[in-house]
């Protein structure tokens, strides 16, 4: 920046922040060695010295929050969140990640496994299957409920490869929805009762008729996830009982591949790069930011085309020469957010549902207050 | 859950149990925006327990108070970005509807 002396600024305007400070309170600095103003000006006061007020008005928030949808897919979506501090946005983050309920695998029975998986191993690989069941239906089943219908899920998996045929690979899709609970009877009750023999669930109706599920029958979300090979004579009988549970508890139960988001990159041209300069800068650019414009009479001229695919390498501010050009900042208020769903739930689903749970977490602390 | 001077209202430290940095961010956000309040921070004590202690010292009004109007502050944030978000979705499925029709014609 250049240096001026403190008399000959512009005298500025009563409750508004100087230029200067405005950017720095707004924008992530990306210099060539480290970026600079990364912190966020929380506290109200903040700027009560210039007769600015930072406090938080919630007529303001609504004025300015925006969301714009640029992808949305089955399983991954994309949009820009804008106006909001990162604390909230990180938190929506850390709620997809850990604290979204799913249904996922969780105890799995083996009668008989001689494959070459091993039984540990095997059961890892089922739990981590994502299933397509949607959460909301079931409840958590906690250490001494019994495994019932609301909150269980059985799966049946049995598959022989006969003597003399080929090998055979066990995919996800040979795993058969029980909706009317386990069929493996319990070894004490087997010996002495003549009535329906006892099972390792106590479901008192089919699945089927609840819900939507006879419409929509629960399965896995994929049904080409291998999980183990047979060679000949080679069985395995199963029965897996799927609950639900938190993300926070086992990475199985995450209902997002992954959630993250990035803040929108600004690239500014400070000064006017001009002809055999401007084909240079556009060339130093390896995801082609910057783009070159006639201005007649043979001039040419750099200007910035493509902003939001700058992933900030600097490498157009590596060399000393565009140095004193190119700013290189990141807008602290702008989201650029992708999540990509398992598959349980579509994403946009997911993200409201994470905005609920900081909600529920709002009234808790305000209902423990009062 | 609450702890601190029985004497001085205005500052006090709260213990959230079963929650962590989702919730005491936010709530610190919402907090410091507040201008009774004079300081606010978090933090957790140990990381294999679940709980965070978040201080809170304001210009006089009690700080359990100050602590609800900044919850209610980050509820009704919530539902705005959840009614913006649900706005913004609807509006691009009906849109690219309309231009898979348009393909069609
Ligand atoms: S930082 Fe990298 S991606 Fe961004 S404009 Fe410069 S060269 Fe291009």
């Amino acid at each position: 920046m250049e240096k001026v002396s403190v008399w000959d600024l512009p005298d500025v305007p009563e409750g508004q922040l100087p230029s200067h400070i405005q950017l720095q309170r707004t924008r992530v600095h990306c210099n060539p060695d480290a970026p600079t103003h990364t912190e966020n000006v929380q506290y109200s006061g903040a700027y009560s010295s210039v007769g600015v007020d930072n406090s938080l008005q919630l007529e303001q928030f609504r004025k300015n929050f925006r969301v714009e949808v640029i992808r949305l897919g089955k399983e991954d979506m994309e949009f820009d969140m804008i106006g909001v501090d990162p604390s909230l946005a990180n938190a929506f983050r850390r709620i997809l990640i850990a604290e979204l309920p799913t249904m996922a695998i969780e105890k799995v029975l083996i009668a008989n496994n001689t494959s070459v998986v091993q039984d540990e191993v095997l059961s890892h690989r089922l739990g981590l299957i994502p299933i397509n069941a949607d959460p909301r239906l079931f409840d958590y089943k906690s250490e001494n409920d019994d495994p019932k219908e609301n909150n269980t899920i059985v799966f049946k998996l049995h598959v022989r490869c006969e003597r003399g045929g080929p090998r055979l690979t066990v995919k996800s899709d040979q795993l058969k929805w029980l909706p009317n609970g386990s069929e493996f009877s319990l070894e004490t009750s087997a010996a002495k009762s003549t009535a329906k023999p006892k099972t390792y669930t106590t479901f008192h109706t089919s699945q089927e008729t609840l819900h939507d599920f006879s419409k929509k029958p629960i399965a896995p979300c994929h049904p080409d996830i291998i999980l183990s090979k047979l060679g000949p004579g080679q069985e395995i009988e199963l029965e897996a009982h799927a609950v639900k549970g938190m993300g926070k508890t086992h990475a199985k139960w995450s209902p997002v591949a992954t959630a993250w988001y990035r803040m929108l990159p600004e690239v500014v041209l400070l000064q006017q790069v001009e002809d055999e300069r401007a084909e240079k800068l556009v060339k130093t650019c390896p995801v082609n930011v910057f783009d070159i414009e006639d201005v007649g009479k043979g001039k040419k001229r750099a200007i910035v085309a493509r902003p939001r695919g700058c992933t900030l390498c600097r490498e157009c501010i590596r060399e000393d020469e565009f140095k004193q050009d190119v700013a290189l900042r990141r807008v602290k208020d702008h989201f650029i957010f992708t999540i990509e769903s398992t598959g349980a739930l579509p994403p946009e689903v997911l993200f409201t549902e994470a905005v609920k749970i900081l909600e529920d977490k709002c009234e808790r602390v305000i209902t423990e207050l009062s | 859950m609450e702890q601190g001077t029985v004497e001085d209202p205005s500052a006090s430290t709260f213990t959230l149990t079963e929650e962590d940095h989702t919730l005491a961010n936010s709530l610190r956000f919402s907090l410091n925006q507040d201008p009774r309040v004079t300081f606010c921070g978090y933090s957790i004590p140990h990381p294999s327990e679940a709980r965070v202690n978040v201080r809170l010292q304001t210009t006089g009004d009690p700080a359990s108070e100050v602590l609800r109007d900044s919850c209610q502050d980050l509820m009704l944030m919530c539902q705005h970005i959840r009614g913006t978000f649900d706005q913004a979705v609807l509006d691009f499925t009906n849109e690219k509807g309309l231009e898979d029709m348009d393909i069609k014609k």
